[in-house]
């Protein structure tokens, strides 16, 4: 990993030992230029550079989100095997540099849609702990009232659309997403993500054919972790080159462990769809669990390929490296974070499990729009007509 | 006798009355007179639990006075041999497809949030004419050709939906919709659901389907029986140019997901509708006309089918009460239920595979509700449960005939 250090850091922070660290994350913003760990691959177009613009913020913001998005996800791990989330359960750890990356280059104005594998894009996207907990557990201050799952997290104030079960159905959904910021003129971009495994889909290059007919802001990441379930991908996909799938849409090939390059293409791929129309951008990236909680992930790879990655590759690390040779933390200072870090997320749980579950009444609210006259009770009505606006 | 004819009145908002009003002690007076002991009783039933099952009398509910909303224009007269709605007030004559992109046009204009995608929509004029015109008008944003990706574009429509957009897709015949069917399913009947109440999906889903005249296996089906069972849609088939143009304008004000299904061979029928703007209720049925003996609920097609058999049945002595369901998911179980508590007898023409149909349906929601009321059991006339042939007289013997609704009435009627 190539690091380059800062020539020009104008404030020297004269660093008392025993200064809380929380000082770091709010107060600095000295520009840092990292260069990511690999060179851009790109196709039919030019790769951007390998210098990322960041900052001391920054850095301690990815390290402290990713951490966070880390001990959520084990956290879920734990509370699945103690049958408290029942069901399907997609976890992200390993992958989260792509969560964070996509979130420094974008607003919330632009919209995000992926899979199902979602628990830490929505907390990127700006949803709490509480909500992911609650609606793990199936409670009702869970983001979707408990009436959604593991697989349905959605939040609409951020441009957060989900949280889709089907694989590769959220693509045309996010094509639509981008042709509706075309038809009201924002100046906004939808990126919608889907896997190695979804990079099969038909409706992936149906919708990817209209969005390039049509120009549309649509940008479509392919989070590639190298397994759809328990398929590796030389087993499922003649061309293992998914950003060269779009054929005369062009693509980029970028190193998903590092949230600088994911960063930095991002940004890349934001720009380019505002102006030129839809870009493909495969994020090569690696995820720890198996495919889900019911899938021990050990039986079509190797444990030395799972801690093989973990050493070299695993994206916190790659920042606290990060943050330690630029002495932005010490190493003590980043533990106590990660400590406090572990405390929140069993707060959330704590406070997760105390919540309650649905009202039977739920059942049957939010089937139809309520407040337009039609209240659904199976197909047997029973009430007079409904009215119209 | 006069027809009575309840439409387009000045005033419309005083005049409103809500649909049960219009009972047939208006008409002829009942040949069986043991028949009023049962029908006077209004069904209005509070509903704000699920758990509600008896029929408990309120005051009535009136409709909240729209100056835009006209009634149903109701046909009276027994004499009555097409079944066309027609209103007192000056009309404008037309074709069913022009009804439709009237309803269309005039709600593109009405809400700049509304736009159509389809195959060939746009600067071919749609497939059946429904949108001619409308590209040259709105222009390519709004009236958007597609390529041929049924499920990628009906994703597309919902994903724009969920933003707020008002999509209206239109599936070149209804069949290539099952290519779509993971995307109406799981993302436009569930979206609303699974996030809580945060994203509505205010699409209609819209093209021509049914049997026509020998287009073979794959392009006559029928998808009804496919959707029903989709939680969070709504469905209803159109049957005459006045109720095209309102239930179309009502699908695309509705804020859920509306499938509206036409059918391929009504799109050239004639009829007069009121200049001024009305929309149809979704949810209602529309009585097409009233009687006595016996209650033949059909929809789309199998109504003129049934008018014809009603000549017949009227000559014979009969006097059947038609109802076009027109709402096929959920059901008007309220007029449906008046009209059995009059008959006691009915009998379902439909359109529909014999197996899991809309008939089925109903006759099992009429049976679990209405069972008291019902002398004979309900009888349903489908198309038969096989691919519709190519060959004319093969394929007339798919689906319902006159004759036979013509049987089955006597046999019923015993």
């Amino acid at each position: 990993m190539a690091l380059s250090r800062l020539s020009s850091r104008s404030n020297g922070i004269a660093r008392p030992f025993s200064a809380a660290f929380n000082r770091f994350i709010s107060t600095d913003t000295t520009p840092i230029t990292i260069e990511t760990s690999l060179p851009f691959t790109a196709h039919l177009c030019d790769p951007p550079s390998r210098s990322v613009e960041s900052s001391s913020q920054e850095l301690l913001d990815f390290f402290r989100t990713m951490a966070l998005m880390r001990r959520m996800e084990i956290a879920a791990d734990s509370l699945y095997k103690a049958k408290l989330i029942r069901g399907f359960c997609h976890l992200y750890d390993g992958q989260e540099a792509v969560a964070i990356g996509m979130e420094a280059a974008i607003t919330k104005k632009d919209a995000i849609i992926t899979a199902y594998r979602d628990h830490c894009i929505f907390l990127g996207r700006g949803g709490s702990l509480h909500e992911v907990f609650s609606e793990l557990m199936g409670r009702q201050a869970g983001c979707s009232k408990g009436k959604g799952g593991s697989m349905h997290f959605y939040k609409k104030d951020s441009s957060f659309y989900g949280g889709h079960g089907i694989v590769g159905a959220q693509v045309p959904l996010g094509c639509g997403v981008a042709f509706a910021q075309k038809y009201n003129k924002e100046e906004a971009v939808t990126f919608a993500l889907y896997g190695d495994g979804a990079a099969n889909q038909g409706q992936l290059f149906e919708a990817l054919n209209i969005s390039a007919l049509w120009d549309l802001p649509a940008i479509l990441v392919c989070e590639n972790n190298h397994y759809g379930m328990g398929t590796a991908e030389w087993r499922a996909a003649k061309s293992p080159s998914y950003y060269k799938r779009g054929d005369y849409v062009p693509g980029l090939k970028v190193d998903g462990m590092d949230a600088f390059a994911v960063k930095q293409a991002c940004k890349f791929a934001k720009d380019h769809a505002l102006e030129k129309g839809p870009i493909i951008l495969e994020m090569d990236t690696y995820r720890y669990h198996g495919h889900s909680m019911s899938d021990p992930g050990s039986t079509y790879r190797t444990r030395d390929e799972i801690s093989g990655v973990r050493q070299e590759r695993d994206p916190i690390e790659r920042i606290k490296k990060l943050v330690l040779s630029h002495d932005l933390a010490t190493e003590k200072e980043l533990k106590d974070m990660e400590k406090e870090i572990r405390k929140e997320v069993d707060d959330a749980i704590a406070k997760a499990k105390d919540c309650p579950m649905p009202e039977p009444s739920e059942l049957f609210t939010n089937v139809y729009v309520k407040g337009f006259g039609t209240e659904s009770f199976g197909p047997d009505r029973k009430e007079v007509k409904a009215a119209l606006p | 006798m006069s027809a009575i004819l309840q439409g387009a009145g000045a005033g419309a908002a005083a005049a409103l009355t809500p649909f049960n009003s219009i009972d047939s002690n208006k008409f002829v007076a009942p040949s069986r007179s043991s028949l009023s002991v049962r029908s006077k009783s209004y069904i209005v039933a509070g509903s704000d639990d699920g758990t509600n099952k008896s029929f408990g009398s309120s005051s009535l509910i009136a409709r909240r006075s729209q100056p835009l909303m006209i009634p149903n224009a109701v046909t009276a007269t027994k004499a009555d041999t097409a079944a066309s709605s027609t209103s007192l007030k000056s009309g404008h004559e037309l074709l069913l497809y022009e009804a439709l992109q009237e309803g269309l046009e005039e709600e593109m204009d009405r809400d700049p949030h509304v736009c159509v995608m389809g195959e060939d929509v746009g600067h071919y004029g749609g497939s059946y004419k429904v949108t001619k015109g409308l590209a040259d008008k709105f222009g390519d944003l709004r009236v958007l050709d597609t390529p041929i990706c049924e499920n990628a574009f009906t994703g597309m429509g919902i994903g724009a939906a969920m933003t707020g957009l008002r999509p209206i897709i239109e599936g070149m015949n209804m069949g290539f919709l099952l290519l779509a069917f993971n995307q109406i399913s799981n993302n436009c009947g569930m979206l609303h659901y699974t996030s809580g109440g945060q994203f509505t999906i205010p699409v209609v889903i819209r093209g021509p389907g049914g049997v026509g005249r020998q287009l073979g296996a794959e392009h006559s089906q029928r998808l009804e029986s496919y959707f029903q069972s989709i939680p969070g849609i709504q469905m209803v088939a159109c049957s005459t140019p006045y109720n095209a143009k309102g239930l179309m304008k009502a699908a695309i004000r509705s804020e859920n997901p509306v499938i509206l299904f036409e059918h391929v061979l009504l799109y050239n029928l004639k009829e007069s509708i009121p200049d001024e703007e009305y929309i149809c209720n979704l949810e209602e049925a529309e009585m097409v006309r009233p009687g006595e003996h016996i209650t033949i609920l059909t929809y789309s097609r199998m109504r003129y089918h049934v008018m014809q058999a009603a000549k017949t049945l009227v000559n014979k002595g009969y006097d059947p009460e038609v109802i076009d369901i027109r709402s096929l998911k959920p059901f008007d179980l309220h007029t449906i239920g008046n009209s059995v508590k009059k008959t006691h007898r009915v009998l379902i023409v439909e359109e529909c595979m014999r197996t899991g149909g809309i008939g089925a349906s109903l006759t099992a929601a009429i049976n679990e509700n209405f069972h008291d009321y019902l002398d004979a059991p309900v009888m349903c006339l489908s198309s038969q449960d096989v691919p519709t042939p190519y060959a004319g007289t093969l394929e007339e013997w798919t689906v319902v005939q006159p004759a036979q609704i013509v049987t089955a009435v006597e046999q019923l009627c015993q």
